[in-house]
């Protein structure tokens, strides 16, 4: 009689039947109308530039991943690739998106410890190194030529050297408002009529991934909520004090990566809080750092650099934020 | 009041000692394992460079214009004291953090941050108001740096860092990435 086996175990006792694979290829899946639109604004200049990010990616995963830890199927090299691709302009070189891949993983990932070990967002990591090395590249928004077939001449530049291609450059939503006061009209913004980086033209796209993704609870619903409306109030307030030169909420929240970034940066869930409370203070952290770089500070976006503060607070926010366990006492 | 708010915000994230100047970066690396650790010795800082600024500003105004070439001694023998005063009060009320700093504390005498303090507000021509504004903002980005460079580093504990990179290339590494973030201050409020 006493030989029948009891499981003895700790907490978790609820388990889901969500795995890492399955919760990575979600996010995959309701990245592809994003995708779609991108290289439908953009010519196929745009699926080629997002394939060599995801290549860049997976390869420097598995070039730095021990043999017996890497698996490139869970899909957490592909989402990092899509959305390091879709933070860049159209007609960013390849060979720059190839080392913004390398340096997402290699920094942003493998050093950490791999999967679920990193503090800082891989994508904007990598986005963020690009920024700094190759400024005036990653702020050149060339308008595609019109025609779908062509892959634009400066994304085939050669390392390190100057491109002789003419281009057209055009100017982004956020830079028109910035440094001409000029405001673009929301319907553009909704349906991505506009200049700007890969993914974050089409507005629309980007709410219906949102809804799809909470309600799969993928992401957790505060971290964009806190955020967008923290935008959207603090805009709101400067709006109404002067509104010759400060945008409108509606503006504010659609231009420029704030959705994308939101959507997909924000909710990481290995860089994100973990506490309830937690979720809030860095939604509206991020928000306040936003409108902080956007309005007032000199570059037009701050969206990138916004979450990656939040990102290095996030192991403070856990600590401060931390529940009391069930039965324990300080 | 708007240049105060400048002065401050400018030197507490867009001119971040710490992680745009690069300056002090001992302590940073040092003394970022613990959290409290990090937290109180960047109070340690406040306090040195607000006691170094209201120094400096009663020398620049009294014995410099008689003596410039006394300059760079006389901030050293003021910092000097004034570190030596933290450490005799701290060893007095928290031997505890007294020992948790360990050389850190006597460091700050030495620390670029707290001579580079006094050096760019003379050559700023800051008053005594700026100055004392300025070098809030300065200890204050010091201490966030601290702090944040801390939490980080608390949580890597529990990370399966590879043993390359763990350590000192590690804690290099989060310094460089943290810099590139606070890049994104860069040109705040200075239209």
């Amino acid at each position: 009689m006493s030989d029948q086996k009891l499981t003895i175990s700790t907490s978790p006792f609820l388990k889901d039947a969500a795995t890492t694979p399955g919760i990575m290829w979600k996010v995959v899946f309701s990245l592809l109308p994003v995708v779609i639109a991108s290289s439908y604004y953009f010519g196929v200049g745009a699926l080629v530039t997002t394939a060599v990010a995801i290549i860049s990616c997976v390869l420097t995963e598995w070039f730095f991943s021990p043999r017996s830890a890497y698996s490139i199927s869970d899909g957490s090299g592909v989402i990092t690739g899509i959305l390091l691709a879709m933070t860049l302009p159209p007609g960013f070189p390849l060979w720059m998106t190839f080392i913004g891949g390398i340096v997402a993983i290699g920094m942003g990932k493998t050093i950490w410890g791999g999967l679920g070990q990193n503090i800082f967002n891989p994508a904007l990591l990598g986005r963020a190194f690009l920024q700094a090395a190759f400024p005036t590249a990653i702020t050149t928004w060339n308008l595609p030529d019109g025609a779908f077939l062509d892959v634009q001449a400066s994304q085939l530049a050669m390392p390190f050297m100057q491109s002789q291609a003419d281009v057209v450059s055009s100017a982004t939503p956020l830079a028109v408002m910035k440094f001409d006061k000029v405001e673009t009209n929301t319907w553009d913004l909704l349906t991505g009529n506009i200049g700007g980086s890969l993914g974050e033209t089409c507005g629309i796209l980007l709410i219906l991934a949102m809804v799809y993704l909470i309600s799969v609870k993928i992401i957790k619903w505060q971290i964009p909520v806190s955020i967008l409306l923290t935008v959207g109030i603090l805009s709101l307030v400067f709006y109404l004090l002067d509104a010759n030169n400060y945008p409108s909420p509606q503006f504010m929240i659609l231009s420029g990566g704030l959705l994308i970034g939101a959507v997909y940066m924000a909710t990481d869930l290995v860089t994100s809080p973990i506490t309830p409370s937690g979720l809030w203070i860095y939604g509206i952290g991020i928000g306040i750092l936003v409108v902080l770089i956007r309005l007032w500070g000199g570059l037009p976006e701050g969206v990138m650099y916004a979450i990656l503060l939040m990102n290095a607070a996030t192991p403070l926010i856990n600590r401060y934020t931390a529940v009391r366990t069930y039965g324990y006492k300080k | 009041m708007n240049d105060f708010i400048w002065i401050f915000v400018s030197a507490l994230l867009v001119n971040n000692f710490t992680l745009s100047y690069f300056l002090g970066l001992c302590p940073f690396l040092g003394v970022s394992q613990r959290l409290d650790t990090a937290f109180r010795l960047g109070l340690a800082n406040i306090f040195v460079m607000i006691i170094t600024a209201l120094c400096s500003y009663a020398l620049n105004q009294w014995v410099l214009p008689f003596a410039p070439y006394l300059r760079l001694i006389s901030f050293i023998i003021v910092i000097a004291s004034a570190v030596q005063f933290v450490e005799m009060a701290m060893k007095k009320l928290s031997p505890d953090l007294f020992r948790k700093l360990g050389i850190f504390l006597p460091l700050i005498t030495t620390n670029c941050a707290i001579l580079g303090l006094a050096l760019f507000s003379t050559n700023k021509g800051y008053g005594f108001w700026e100055g004392l504004v300025y070098a809030l903002g300065a200890g204050g980005g010091v201490t966030l740096a601290l702090v944040l460079m801390a939490g980080i580093r608390e949580e890597t504990r529990l990370l399966n860092i590879p043993k390359l990179v763990e350590g000192t290339a590690l804690n290099l590494i989060i310094a460089g990435i943290l810099s590139m973030a606070f890049m994104g201050f860069a040109g705040l409020f200075s239209t």
